[in-house]
């Protein structure tokens, strides 16, 4: 299986096959892209523990592996895609099965007017001019590796443009399932997103295994908003428990737009998820929630910077972890305050539960602040449920199990309250009730 | 006998607390432990109640006929017993409704009864509100989370008109409450009140058992019972204080 010395060799191979692949579609404009992306690829090298931002998230289980490209062809009839959409969701639905995006699974139906959504691999044919003045912008391919190599292999994703005044009247939902078969598989899903002055959208992206099978996901979002743009952004991370996700939001926001994040993530043996988002002009606000529930020898890992470009902004952050077994939690918020961005308002928060004596948190906020009319605060708390709660409702006669369930589940309500769209939030709970349930009755 | 207290030592972090209680209860009995700060009283509730910090160095209880001392807490509110909190916990992200629902739920499991349906909880929760005046719109909220002082006591005695213990201890309900509060509370506790259940009313001061009018006083010192009475031996204690009982060879009631 390792015919190649090391996972960055087995990427570069990985890269020439896909090449081959590609016939025409290697004459396209956004093909340019890819090469400059592989060239910087290889030129970098991987994190390990020496990197400040990699500190505490140990890779070498990923550098281990040696990927493939998936097949090109899927036979959809071995699965019930069907199951893994969300039930009775009134939503515009993408649906990718390995990274392509299937339009015989998805509804794109009578999309209201002013909004565009399109595969990216449909634009990337055609040379979509719109996609190649975004795509790739915001993101430096050229520094982080994980970068460059998805930027390298993109090939389908969503890309969703949104025309200046429109309030789009549901949710984008991309699904994002693998379909691996114990084939090793990566795959770089790729989202574009533009919304226009005055505009509004709802996203949901989730990620969902059909398996346990060991594959790679290598994820990009860019996010534009213009001018008052309103973007509500909800991912459901479920990927299978071998799985190595790495996932990139860049969120560029122009005057008095807002975005928030919602992070629900239970998957992966891996999971890195970097959060960037950039004040471009003032009274700009920025909310970023998550929840995640780990246990076995899984890794979960927020790095989210909120740059105060300008002044006017505000941000809030809110991260909270429940950690059982081995497993490893890792938080770091950057939070830059420049010199003009005065009356910046940033919060920032990261409560974690450690239910086993083994787990471990690694938190750290950081913050850099160049201006002096400013109100900053962040605080991370570690602990174990409370007792005194937990006595509060034996005293009532709820059993032990009972009070650890009802106290975990109240740990984690206040981020997944925050979701607005009810299906999510419903199926964000049931994951969760299912995760905590499993977790206190195995103890 | 309901409750039947023997010789209860009790530790806490090491230190002796509870020197050897006596006590015994019967249905239809409310009883009330009055004393001086730090004399142990709150000590005896939670240890009733089974607090695990409270460790239990000689003694027994005898509750209901069982040996209470080796139930866990929530077999003793299954049981029956009912621990009304002088600093009720708050607890978000966890409505009034859910824990009550839970509990109710978990108490008749262990009777061997039915779980109630979604419309005869309902149905009990807003007949049991009326009991304490409880403002509707706390239900639905978080328990004890941003709630007044009041309001937290009125909650503590809302559980106990939902989960009807036999025996119910109220420690320092009145702690906190203005007088009108106090009323609404005592009313409730007096609505309770029946010949197949008990009441320990804990308090510092005699104000309560105006309202809540005990069979019995006890004065706890020092971790011990050293005078028993009549519902006349709070309004002396009102009258002459706690001093007149703080001389250490002071007879010990039984």
């Amino acid at each position: 299986m390792n015919k190649y010395k090391n996972i960055k060799e087995s990427f570069l191979n990985n890269f020439k096959d896909f090449e081959n692949q590609l016939n025409g579609e290697s004459k396209s404009d956004f093909h340019k892209i890819r090469k400059d992306a592989i060239k910087h690829f290889a030129e970098l090298d991987f994190p390990n523990n020496k990197n400040e931002e990699w500190r505490y998230t140990n890779i070498s289980p990923f550098l281990k592996q040696r990927f493939s490209l998936p097949e090109n062809h899927i036979n959809l009839d071995q699965i019930n895609v069907s199951k893994y959409i969300l039930k009775d969701i009134d939503a515009y639905i993408m649906v990718f099965i390995n990274g392509k995006f299937f339009s015989k699974l998805s509804q794109l139906n009578n999309v209201q007017n002013g909004i565009k959504i399109k595969s990216i691999s449909h634009c990337i044919k055609n040379n979509d001019n719109n996609l190649l003045k975004y795509l790739g912008k915001y993101v430096d391919y050229k520094n982080d590796i994980f970068s460059s190599l998805s930027t390298a292999f993109t090939t389908d994703g969503a890309f969703i443009s949104i025309a200046d005044n429109c309030i789009v009247d549901k949710p984008v939902y991309l699904l994002y399932l693998t379909l691996a078969n114990n084939v090793e598989i990566q795959t770089q899903p790729r989202n574009l997103i533009v919304a226009g002055k005055n505009s509004q959208l709802t996203i949901i992206e989730q990620f969902s295994s059909t398996d346990n099978s060991t594959y790679f996901t290598n994820t990009i979002t860019e996010l534009i908003l213009q001018e008052n743009a309103v973007i509500d952004h909800i991912k459901v991370q479920e990927e299978s428990r071998n799985a190595f996700h790495i996932a990139r939001m860049e969120v560029d926001q122009e005057r008095s737009s807002n975005f928030t994040s919602h992070l629900v993530s239970i998957g992966a043996k891996l999971s890195r998820n970097d959060l960037n988002s950039k004040f471009n002009d003032e009274g700009s606000e920025a909310m970023l929630n998550g929840l995640f529930l780990i246990e076995d020898d899984q890794l979960f890992d927020v790095h989210s910077f909120i740059d105060h470009a300008n002044a006017n902004c505000n941000s809030h952050e809110h991260y909270k972890g429940i950690m059982d077994d081995n497993s490893r939690g890792v938080f770091n918020g950057k939070i830059m305050v420049r010199k003009d961005a005065q009356k910046t308002n940033a919060f920032q928060e990261n409560n974690n539960i450690l239910l086993s004596e083994n787990a471990l948190i690694n938190t750290k906020p950081q913050l850099e602040i160049f201006a002096d009319d400013v109100k900053c605060s962040h605080g991370a708390t570690i602990g174990q449920l409370d007792n005194d709660a937990k006595f509060y409702l034996k005293s009532r006669g709820i059993g032990e199990e009972a009070s650890k369930v009802i106290l975990l589940h109240a740990f984690a309500s206040d981020v997944v309250n925050l979701i607005k769209v009810d299906k999510v939030k419903n199926y964000a709970e049931e994951i969760i009730t299912k995760r905590i349930n499993t977790r206190v009755k195995g103890n | 006998m309901l409750l039947e207290i023997k010789d209860l030592h009790a530790k806490v972090e090491g230190k002796e607390i509870l020197k050897g209680i006596n006590l015994n209860i019967n249905k239809g009995e409310v009883h009330a432990i009055m004393g001086p700060n730090g004399s142990g009283k709150s000590t005896l509730a939670q240890a009733l109640a089974g607090r695990e910090e409270y460790e239990i160095t000689k003694g027994k209880v005898i509750y209901n006929g069982k040996n209470l001392l080796e139930l866990s807490p929530e077999d003793r509110a299954r049981e029956g017993l009912f621990l009304a909190f002088q600093y009720p916990i708050e607890i978000p992200g966890v409505s009034n409704t859910n824990l009550l629902k839970t509990a109710m739920n978990e108490i008749r499991k262990y009777r061997g009864e039915e779980e109630l349906d979604a419309m005869e909880f309902l149905t009990l929760l807003k007949e049991k509100m009326k009991v304490v005046e409880l403002d509707q719109s706390l239900i639905s909220r978080a328990v004890n989370e941003g709630f007044s002082g009041g309001e937290k006591k009125k909650n503590e005695i809302f559980q106990m008109a939902v989960l009807e213990p036999k025996l119910s201890i109220l420690d320092e309900t009145d702690s906190g409450l203005d007088i009108d509060a106090l009323r609404v509370v005592a009313n409730g506790v007096n609505k309770l009140k029946s010949d197949e259940n008990a009441i320990i009313v804990v308090t510092h001061y005699q104000r309560l058992l105006n309202y809540i009018v005990p069979d019995f006083v006890h004065v706890l010192y020092k971790g011990k019972i050293v005078k028993s009475g009549g519902k006349e031996l709070a309004l002396e204690l009102e009258d002459k204080g706690y001093d007149w009982l703080k001389v250490d060879n002071v007879q010990v009631a039984g």
